[in-house]
């Protein structure tokens, strides 16, 4: 394998968990959108929220990740992609903006009507991020995005059969892997209610994106050739095969409330239509570009290469955590709570100003100013900045803030 | 770099006729997510010390200042998640020709910065939500990886500033960068460190200063100022008030680097036409005419700040074609906006620290406290007024003497209507934000805050009147 193409699995891999992970966050905000008005809306609305607060954020980075391999390793490429389909992008951004607003909001929100406004007021984002960035997927597979500043027809790149299609079946399986996602989370809540209303709702929207996903092969014959003989012959056929399956297994599980495996399940769906996407694609990345032209310089590639797994070392244990602590409810129910904590005995803070302290940030900043403002090498300055950076430290223990504040009654 | 200006297009020569409103549009997005950056840069590290004081002591009152906080710190987050997406889409929806030209050489410090984004993201989801999850010794350490990731992130992204105003680490061929060490360009580069830590200290002050300012604001207007209230106050300021001076001794370390690596910007920054030997400094005025009028000038100042010689060589406007050289005002006013409000600060700070060396308490006069509440929001003008100066005073380059701005742009038309949305959409986010952040300071305390030091408050149950009396 080129090195050339192993950023292209990063992205394709930032995809698969961005559609995952990212996905189920806008799922939510759809079910939001739609639940019904009253008690038990307020309570789908409410589950919603708390299942998807704690990892909103990291499942989002998962969408800078996929633009900054792309940018770095294929440079071109992107600045074709995003001049041309300016117009989606520019509408998933919109989406992002109010979709990350509604949950900063809903801290703010001391009523269920408050919250209520504030879900569904926003929820509208949840429909339009995933549609508009499925319509971008569609327009690079339709090979509707060709090489140039804004090259492409800023509308119609991104509205043909293909790209709706996408746009739709992105809509459709994030609502049902939020809901499948917010089923197991339901049962471990122990609440019978809201397991079964997202059950109902996992078969719907998995039914209907499947349904989208076998009528889209039809389309994609019709409008995007290549990508169907892709797809139907070889490791694309391989990747379709397996996606059908997975995506059946995937709503059988659901239907036997086999909530966690199904999640997974339908996770290996939405990594075999990537996989299939990316087979039956290269080595074309947009017309008239392949991926070993687009690549950046060997020596770019390499640094991309071990930033990401050295990224990955420290991102994938740290995700775990995570997830372990949020999802599973594993050490929420064995760890101790917090709340108990010994305090030490006696451990008030240290009294009274500490002039000598005082005095070494004094001159620690002397030293600082001295070396920084007159030497002119380049060591002396840096050695200088230590100092002031240590004057800050030394001086805000020299201040000592929590004694002073706790020195004065009001 | 050693090729004519005007052929360094990867994909297309672009004919935009709104360059102005893309760079417009691309300053709101920047002074929109700035000031959350200072947050995400100083608040977690405040945050995790309070923790670490009510692990030390004990005392209730750390702990509960250290709770509100962090739902003001997520919801900030949350907000700097978003806006800082939309600036990563900008790279590509404004500036596809500077992506597409340099991805190769600057990405890489972006890419990197998605995975310190990646950590703050999820530590910060682990310490928000962990409070009543984990232990109090593994809740305390959640908080760290958060402050070196806030690092780790304004390092990557302030390199690829730094390179495009001292770019290195390519040769350009046929409009591709080509031969690029991508490291050398980001890391290895003088511009770095003090651009970096300019804007890191910077963080400290404008996250000090606005979270003393509400504490301050409150003392005024309502008189509130028990215990919990001077804590939260103090240690803010505390931190602005020496980071203030200090960032004084930056400045002027950073201005001489960008002496030598960027004269035309520092002669847009000073107004200065003409190459002078023994360059005056003028203080106000304005530019016109290619000179300063109605200014104070300060015989030889210039050459002396910049060179450490009164009768260095200040290399003029005059050394550049008219379309290579920066618009002047912008530059100058930003840039003596960014240095006046930075002097008062430091004053302010020295005095805090002064008085706090003489009387061993916190001030008593209204009017302190008056102007550490014009401190927040002015801290927010000199930080925004600096990025102008670096970010103006760059122009008309993207990539400082390789590409030009008008290079960079994208060919979409009709950019005013993606201008105005998004500008409408940061005013309605902008407008949530004032709400959510007097909803949250009205929010009852899980106890009333007026319950005097020592007195345990309902809710900390770690707390008896042993320890109480500690206090």
């Amino acid at each position: 394998m080129h090195l050339y193409v192993v950023p292209v699995i990063f992205v394709l891999a930032g995809l698969v968990f961005y559609t995952v992970l990212g996905g189920a966050d806008f799922g939510a905000g759809i079910w939001q959108l739609i639940a019904p008005r009253g008690e038990s809306g307020d309570r789908i609305r409410q589950h919603a929220h708390e299942s998807m607060a704690p990892v909103w954020e990291a499942n989002h980075v998962w969408l800078i990740f996929v633009l900054t391999v792309t940018w770095t390793a294929y440079p071109t490429a992107f600045g074709s992609i995003a001049s041309t389909l300016s117009v989606p992008l520019f509408i998933a951004g919109i989406g992002i903006i109010l979709r990350g607003a509604a949950y900063a909001l809903r801290a703010g929100a001391s009523t269920a009507g408050e919250a209520r406004r504030i879900d569904t007021g926003f929820a509208i984002s949840s429909v339009l991020t995933p549609f508009a960035l499925g319509t971008c997927i569609g327009a690079i597979a339709s090979r509707r995005v060709p090489v140039g500043n804004a090259a492409g027809h800023l509308i119609s790149s991104w509205t043909g059969p293909t790209s709706i299609l996408i746009g739709v079946i992105a809509v459709l399986s994030a609502a049902y892997l939020a809901a499948v996602y917010m089923a197991a989370d339901a049962v471990r809540h122990d609440d019978a209610e809201l397991v079964g209303a997202f059950r109902t709702r996992a078969l719907i929207a998995g039914a209907l994106a499947g349904a989208a996903a076998i009528a889209g092969l039809a389309v994609i014959h019709a409008e995007a050739k290549p990508l169907y003989h892709g797809l139907t012959t070889g490791g694309g056929l391989v990747a379709l095969i397996v996606s059908v399956a997975a995506g059946m297994a995937a709503i059988g599980l659901v239907w036997f409330r086999r909530f966690e495996p199904a999640r997974y399940v339908a996770a290996l769906t939405v990594a075999a239509v990537v996989a299939g996407w990316g087979l039956a694609q290269q080595p074309v990345l947009l017309p008239h570009l392949t991926i070993a032209q687009a690549a950046a310089p060997y020596d770019t590639l390499v640094a991309v290469v071990v930033a990401v797994l050295a990224g990955g070392v420290i991102l994938f244990p740290s995700l775990a955590l995570l997830f372990r602590l949020f999802l599973t409810g594993h050490l929420a129910q064995s760890a101790p709570a917090a709340e108990p904590h010994p305090p030490h005995p006696g451990g008030s803070l240290p009294r009274g100003a500490r002039p000598s302290v005082a005095r070494l940030a004094l001159a620690a900043f002397l030293a600082g100013l001295i070396l920084v403002v007159f030497m002119d090498v380049e060591w002396g300055q840096l050695i200088g900045v230590a100092c002031l950076i240590a004057c800050v430290i030394l001086g805000f223990l020299a201040v000592d803030p929590p004694a002073l504040a706790s020195g004065e009654e009001p | 770099m050693g090729l004519l200006p005007g052929v360094v297009v990867s994909l297309a020569p672009t004919h935009q006729h709104y360059l102005l409103e893309a760079r417009q549009m691309q300053a709101l997005s920047f002074t929109v997510h700035i000031p959350l950056v200072c947050f995400g840069i100083a608040f977690p590290a405040m945050v995790v010390y309070l923790e670490w004081l009510h692990h030390r002591t004990g005392q209730p009152v750390y702990r509960q200042i250290a709770q509100r906080w962090s739902k003001v710190m997520v919801a900030l987050f949350a907000v700097g998640v978003i806006t800082g997406t939309i600036l990563s889409f900008e790279m590509g929806l404004l500036w596809p020709n500077f992506t597409a030209t340099f991805g190769s050489v600057f990405g890489l410090g972006f890419a990197i910065e998605g995975f310190s984004f990646f950590t703050e993201a999820i530590f910060l989801g682990i310490y928000i939500y962990g409070w009543n999850r984990l232990s109090p010794r593994a809740h305390l350490l959640s908080g760290i990886p958060v402050i070196i990731a806030g690092f780790l992130g304004s390092m990557t992204v302030i390199s690829v500033n730094a390179w495009m105003n001292h770019p290195s680490g390519f040769r350009l061929h046929d409009g591709h960068a080509i031969d690029v060490n991508p490291l050398q360009a980001l890391f290895g580069n003088p511009y770095l460190w003090p651009e970096l830590i300019h804007m890191y200290i910077a963080g400290y002050i404008v996250t000090g200063f606005l979270v003393a300012a509400a504490y301050a604001l409150g003392r005024v207007r309502s008189g509130r100022w028990g215990r919990y209230e001077r804590t939260a106050l103090a240690i803010p300021l505390t931190i602005a008030a020496i980071a203030s001076p200090v960032q004084v001794v930056l400045g002027d370390w950073i201005s001489r680097e960008v002496a030598q690596t960027q004269p035309i910007k520092l002669a847009a920054m000073e107004g200065l036409y003409k190459t002078t030997r023994g360059a005056p400094e003028h203080i106000l005025g304005w530019y016109t005419d290619d000179q300063v009028k109605y200014g104070i000038a300060i015989p030889k100042l210039l050459s002396l700040l910049a060179y450490h010689n009164p009768n260095a060589v200040v290399k003029g406007l005059d050394t550049v074609p008219p379309k290579d050289r920066p618009p002047v005002n912008i530059t100058r006013i930003s840039f003596q906006t960014m240095v006046g409000i930075g002097t008062l600060m430091a004053l302010l700070g020295v005095f805090f620290l002064g008085f706090r060396w003489r009387r061993r308490r916190l001030p008593d006069s209204p009017w302190f406290y008056r102007a550490v509440i014009a401190a927040g929001p002015l801290s927010v003008v000199a930080l925004v007024a600096g990025w102008v100066t670096t970010e103006v005073g760059r122009q008309p380059w993207v990539v400082y003497d390789v590409m030009r701005t008008s290079q960079a742009v994208t060919n979409v038309p009709d950019l005013p209507i993606g201008y105005g949305t998004l500008a409408a959409v940061y005013l309605g986010v902008a407008l949530a934000v004032l709400w959510l952040l007097r909803r949250l300071a009205r929010a009852p305390m899980d106890t009333p805050p007026e319950a005097g030091p020592g007195t345990p408050r309902p809710g900390d149950a770690d707390t008896g009147p042993a320890q109480a009396g500690a206090a």
